[in-house]
């Protein structure tokens, strides 16, 4: 019999950091308002009283020194986990992260690597001010060297935090801020597939919806609700925004014929954009309409009362199965 | 010459080659103290061969040998001097302009003309050598040499008295790049930490065609002290301050004493880098008011009223030409790297699409060298 609990995305969270820092005494974790607090979310609560300030501690606000000292600890043998506060707060960050984190092991000629884990709160729908609602994502999984991925369950958000501190690459680890207390069973013993690996988690027949982070809750709403109309949606959770697993999504298309991409990121340029191009190299032939996106439209983050109309729900998502399935 | 001159610094070797310690810099007299004849020389033989080395690659690069050359003539003292004050243990993490900080670690300097031809991006090893590699974006490396002081720190491996063991870490950086928000970041962290590390800032008056006074109205000397690391001014053309300053605070920070700053004040004689023209901003004047206090012939003449005599400085002229012999005939030997290069350690595992992308590549290429000789599109 496995050993399966039912908690949130945040406590599974903060539970599989601490079985990654009782496996690896070199793992630290440190940012704005990690230790005491717990963080503004508490996914960090009560670390600092199972490991103590030695592996725990608050950082100075400066997000370009965090991940800076964070490159200079992972070369003296530490797996720094790092927290930026929110998503728009990572930007000062930027240089250290494309520059050098992402960089340094190809310009070492892979003498060093650079295990650091950035974990990024990340998305809208929480009624928040300017910069605490983006969706950053494309940024990092177009940097050649960085690892990106967003887990939606708590079973994922346990076992992929650990496969983001294991590995010896960078790992953006942008967490769905607004699903944090979302809860869910976790299954303490057996790891699902790896971090990079896309999961079907509603089979369908006659269009795929592939998304990630918080809209895959959104996603299977859709399925839902298309399904007592009659119309049967496979929902595809990618987990991976960089790589892409894109023969999850092939192997589905080709069964389905129908693909629309949803995430909360602005649409241009998305990583949403990235599926829709290469399910247009790679399935061509199996495609009955052009792929479709559903996303954020191409304007900075809306003040809260209008980010209802800006973040796709379950009704645009539907939408666009209609055009794609009408086609 | 400049309104700088009149901040007072450490010099123990003035521009006539006579040596002092001023009585308020007497801590720093005794690491001169101890130092033997053979160290002099040493630090002589290691600046002349730096300055060959120098013109050898500026050589190399008007030849188009190299793709570009950063030359550091008249930061050979504040190279040599420091570097050679950086223990056994301690690591470095330089700027891009640190050749001669390379050669008192033995690094071969093939590395670094390597990079400059653009066969790699670096790809010494850092662990090995303990001088890591070169940071082209202006202060990254100060944060990164911060982190690893903490990590230092964390480790025990400061303050217990341990010469084997115990270590410290030096940074260095431009006068320019003290102006970017890193450093200021750096210091912060560093100080908050109090973290084994010592920033030695090479005021050589230019970042590229901006003089100093474009990045700082406060001497940079001072840059730290509000972040909590105090510093220090010397004379960065005498190699002897820049040895005894360095080694004091590379051992205070060892014993546990925090960070500390050193700007050595000094003047880059050459261009920024092979494409710049210094013409267009600085005068003749100014250039002559600093040839008089080049640090190599500063030094030349200290050693010879110490009575050092003519075949020392032969014998420094012939370790400079085999140094460039070398260099050369490395640099010709070179080849253009394989294509897969391009693809390695981008990742520490295999990635679909470096995997994908490298075998169309491979496909693509092998696709010109039809053995029928039709199949070429070229
Ligand atoms: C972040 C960043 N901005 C701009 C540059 C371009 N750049 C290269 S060297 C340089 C001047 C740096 O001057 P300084 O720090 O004084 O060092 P020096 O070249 O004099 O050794 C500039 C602006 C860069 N390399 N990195
Ligand atoms: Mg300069």
């Amino acid at each position: 019999m496995s050993n399966t609990v039912e908690m949130s995305i945040a406590k599974a969270i903060n539970a599989g950091l601490r079985r990654a820092m009782q496996d690896n005494p070199k793992v630290l974790v440190f940012g704005q308002d990690v230790a005491q607090l717990g963080g503004v979310f508490r996914v960090t609560e009560g670390i600092l009283d199972e490991f103590g300030p030695s592996r725990i501690f608050n950082s100075p606000i400066a997000e370009a020194g965090i991940i800076g000292t964070a490159i200079g600890l992972a070369m003296r043998g530490y797996s720094p986990v790092t927290e930026i506060q929110f998503d728009g707060f990572i930007f000062p960050a930027f240089n250290q992260i494309t520059t050098q984190l992402a960089k340094i092991q190809n310009r070492s000629e892979g003498y060093l690597s650079m295990p650091v884990v950035i974990r990024v709160p990340f998305g809208g729908g929480i009624g928040a001010v300017e910069h605490h609602s983006e969706s950053p994502e494309a940024y990092f999984a177009h940097t050649p060297g960085l690892r990106v991925i967003s887990p939606a369950t708590p079973n994922d958000a346990y076992w992929m935090i650990q496969q983001a501190v294991a590995s010896k690459d960078p790992v953006l680890f942008f967490e769905p801020k607004r699903r944090y207390w979302q809860k869910g069973p976790v299954n303490l013993d057996t790891p699902p597939a790896g971090m990079h690996t896309a999961k079907v988690v509603r089979e369908g027949s006659q269009l795929t919806i592939a998304t990630y982070g918080p809209m895959v809750t959104t996603s299977l709403e859709a399925a839902a609700i298309a399904a007592e109309e009659g119309t049967s949606i496979e929902v595809i959770d990618m987990r991976s925004m960089a790589p892409i697993d894109f023969n999850t999504i092939i192997e589905s298309v080709k069964k389905t014929g129908h693909l629309v991409v949803v995430s909360e990121a602005s649409t241009n340029v998305s990583v949403a954009s990235e599926v829709a191009a290469r399910v247009a190299e790679l399935a061509f032939y199996h495609l009955e309409a052009p792929v479709l996106r559903v996303g954020g439209f191409d304007v900075p983050y809306p003040a809260a009362k209008l980010e209802e109309k800006f973040l796709p729900d379950a009704d645009r998502i539907l939408e666009a199965v209609d055009r794609s399935l009408a086609f | 010459m400049t309104s700088q001159d009149r901040v007072p610094m450490v010099q123990l070797l003035n521009p006539e080659g006579e040596y002092g310690v001023p009585s308020a810099y007497a801590e720093y007299g005794k690491y001169i103290e101890a130092l033997k004849e053979e160290d002099f020389l040493k630090f002589y033989r290691d600046m002349a061969r730096m300055r060959r080395f120098d013109y050898e690659a500026t050589a190399l690069q008007r030849q188009g040998q190299l793709g570009l050359w950063i030359p550091a003539i008249g930061q050979e003292a504040a190279q040599i001097g420091s570097g050679y004050a950086v223990g056994h243990n301690d690591h470095i993490f330089p700027s891009y302009r640190e050749h001669g900080v390379a050669i008192t670690h033995g690094i071969d300097l093939m590395s670094i003309l390597k990079m400059l031809r653009g066969v790699n991006h670096g790809g010494w090893n850092p662990d090995e050598t303990r001088f890591h590699l070169y940071a082209i974006v202006l202060a990254t490396q100060t944060l990164h040499a911060t982190g690893y002081a903490m990590g230092v720190k964390f480790d025990g491996k400061v303050g217990n008295g341990d010469l084997e063991n115990d270590l410290a870490v030096i940074t260095y950086i431009g006068d320019g790049a003290t102006a970017e928000g890193e450093a200021s970041e750096s210091f912060l962290f560093a100080a908050t930490n109090k973290v084994p590390l010592v920033y030695f800032i090479q005021n050589n008056q230019y970042a590229i065609s901006s003089p100093v006074a474009t990045q700082t109205t406060v001497p940079l000397f001072q840059r730290g002290a509000g972040f909590g690391v105090p510093g220090i001014r010397i004379d960065g053309n005498d190699v002897l301050a820049s040895y005894a300053v360095t080694k004091k605070h590379m051992d205070d920070a060892r014993e546990g004493a925090g960070p500390h700053l050193i700007e050595a004040l000094t003047y880059r004689m050459g261009a920024h880098t092979s494409s710049d023209d210094p013409t267009k901003y600085r005068s003749k004047d100014e250039e002559e008011y600093w040839k008089a206090r080049d640090p190599l012939a500063r030094l030349e003449k200290f050693l010879r009223r110490q009575g050092i005599n003519q075949s020392f400085f032969d014998e420094c002229e012939a370790a400079g030409e085999e140094l460039s012999a070398y260099v050369r005939s490395e640099t010709f030997a070179l080849g253009n790297p394989p294509i897969e290069n391009m693809f390695k350690h981008v990742y520490s595992e295999a990635h679909p699409l470096i995997e994908e992308q490298l075998a169309w590549l491979e496909g693509y290429e092998a696709s010109f060298d039809d053995a029928s000789g039709n199949g070429g599109a070229h």
